[in-house]
């Protein structure tokens, strides 16, 4: 998986699926690359200071990429990667 | 800020860029965008096109639409399509089938980050052949069987809409069907030799509505390329971005690196730069006065009172241009007919612009007339393609923070 910084975030491309996704703002941004120094989802998402009210909407974004297969569950710590 | 209109200022590199490595063909398909067919002895060499490829690579451009042309018939293609790979630059590339025997598709099998995209415009052999050559159905028929021999997971088949083939989609879906592969459509541009058949071949008004209402229906698997936008002021919006990115996420480089705002608008007026400039590649994307043009606010000119503009934004740049419509102005195939009045309105006054780019075996040579080469390194400088952007699967305007593009 590639980020390319843009000036709306990013877009991460996954080089297996060929799939292509847009994050839409900088704090998706910094909750995705988190998501490999933290146990799980949740502390990703408090890391990069998402508002609690927000934080529906980045699980939701969250789960979008792990459909498409950007991101995936860490199967060792049973956390998301 | 909606994230389509991020990609109106443009990005820092291209989402979908289109690099034609040779205009070198064994066909001479009477519709070509890039009037391709003889060789250009000033191609990028095989070190040049790796040195283009290492610039992407550190732009981060994920991976590049190659044509032609027709790419395979370059020596160095396999090469040059390994190199590319390896450098984390994926390649979907678009053949007539020429060189896609057993050994080639196996070899294609193995590789990853590869995709292939076989043309063919029509679904019987007598509607392609007229507009490919003899034989070219064939050709593609067997490149396709030896894809799916090979285990190829799923090529794209590529079929450019016409008069001709619009009755024929459903043919065309059973023909993906049958070798595994993806069905991709796209429009017939008015753009190289596409000019010279335009008007005979483009789809008719009412075909333009069943395609449109086909792509409704039956379109859930079918690429577009983005290519038919226009048409969403019919009504429900078509997946994509619904946007021109002509050289805000488009764009293309061609055989002798030239940088284009988009395949189908070879002609000097969108001519940015040439990679082989000192700044390269990076430098046109991101400085050129014409992408910085392209990237400013666009004002809708006479189709900003029309209802339907927020769906279709006045269409297709090189359609307009090559038809001698005012790029401001309604696309020729706009679908409440305003093109077709624009377009009975030039009355022949002033002929289309045409391209002075023309490699077909039937034009004089040399038609640009020589370039002054200095002696050392490098090139000169010289004053200066739905595509499109490749098959967007979700809308950009929603206000998630995550969309999927495919």
């Amino acid at each position: 998986m590639a980020l390319r910084p843009e000036s709306f975030g990013a877009l991460v491309y996954h080089f297996g699926t060929r799939r292509l996704s847009f994050l839409k703002t900088s704090r998706l941004v910094e909750v995705v690359t988190g998501l490999e120094r933290h146990p799980d989802v949740h502390a990703a998402i408090e890391a990069a200071g998402v508002e609690e009210a927000q934080r529906p909407a980045y699980l939701r974004a969250l789960s979008g990429l792990a459909a498409n297969g950007t991101i995936e569950k860490r199967h060792a710590e049973g956390g998301r990667r | 800020m909606k994230l389509v209109e991020h990609f109106q200022h443009g990005l820092n590199s291209p989402i979908c860029l289109t690099w034609e490595l040779t205009y070198a063909c064994n066909l001479a398909c009477v519709h070509c965008l890039s009037s391709s067919g003889r060789r250009d002895p000033r191609e990028l060499s095989t070190a040049e096109a790796k040195g283009v490829v290492d610039e992407l690579q550190k732009m981060q451009v994920f991976y590049v639409n190659i044509g032609g042309g027709e790419p395979t018939v370059r020596p160095d293609f396999w090469e040059l399509l390994d190199y590319s790979i390896d450098h984390d630059v994926g390649v979907k590339f678009s053949t007539n089938g020429i060189k896609l025997n057993k050994e080639r598709a196996t070899q294609l099998a193995r590789t990853d980050y590869v995709d292939v995209q076989v043309s063919l415009d029509g679904a019987t052999a007598d509607v392609n052949d007229h507009v490919r050559g003899p034989g070219s159905y064939a050709t593609a028929m067997r490149a396709l069987e030896n894809l799916a021999e090979a285990g190829f997971g799923r090529p794209k088949i590529s079929v450019v809409m016409t008069r001709q083939n619009v009755d024929q989609l459903d043919e065309f879906k059973a023909i993906a069907d049958k070798f595994g592969a993806q069905l991709r459509i796209t429009r017939l541009r008015p753009s190289g030799r596409g000019a010279d058949v335009w008007d005979e071949l483009h789809p008719t008004a009412a075909q333009q509505r069943q395609l449109y209402d086909w792509l409704v229906a039956r379109g859930e698997d079918v690429l577009t390329g983005d290519s038919f936008f226009h048409l969403s002021a019919y009504g429900e919006a078509l997946p994509g971005l619904n946007l021109c990115g002509a050289g805000r996420v488009v764009c293309l480089i061609d055989p002798i690196g030239d940088v284009y705002a988009c395949p189908f608008a070879i002609h000097e007026q969108f001519l940015a730069g040439n990679v082989r400039s000192s700044g390269g590649f990076q430098e046109v994307w991101q400085h050129s006065e014409l992408f910085l043009d392209l990237r400013r606010p666009q004002t809708g000119g006479a189709c900003q009172s029309c209802q339907h503009y927020d769906s279709c934004q006045g269409g297709c740049m090189a359609a307009k241009f090559f038809t001698g419509l005012p790029l401001d102005g309604p696309d020729p195939e706009c679908v409440r007919g305003f093109g077709e009045l624009a377009l009975a309105a030039r009355n022949g006054a002033v002929p289309p612009p045409k391209s002075d780019v023309d490699h077909s075996r039937s034009a004089p040579r040399n038609t640009r007339g020589p370039v002054p080469v200095t002696i050392g390194m490098g090139r000169p400088d010289r004053a200066c393609e739905t595509s499109p952007i490749a098959g967007f699967g979700a809308s950009a305007n929603d206000s998630g923070l995550f969309s999927p593009a495919r």
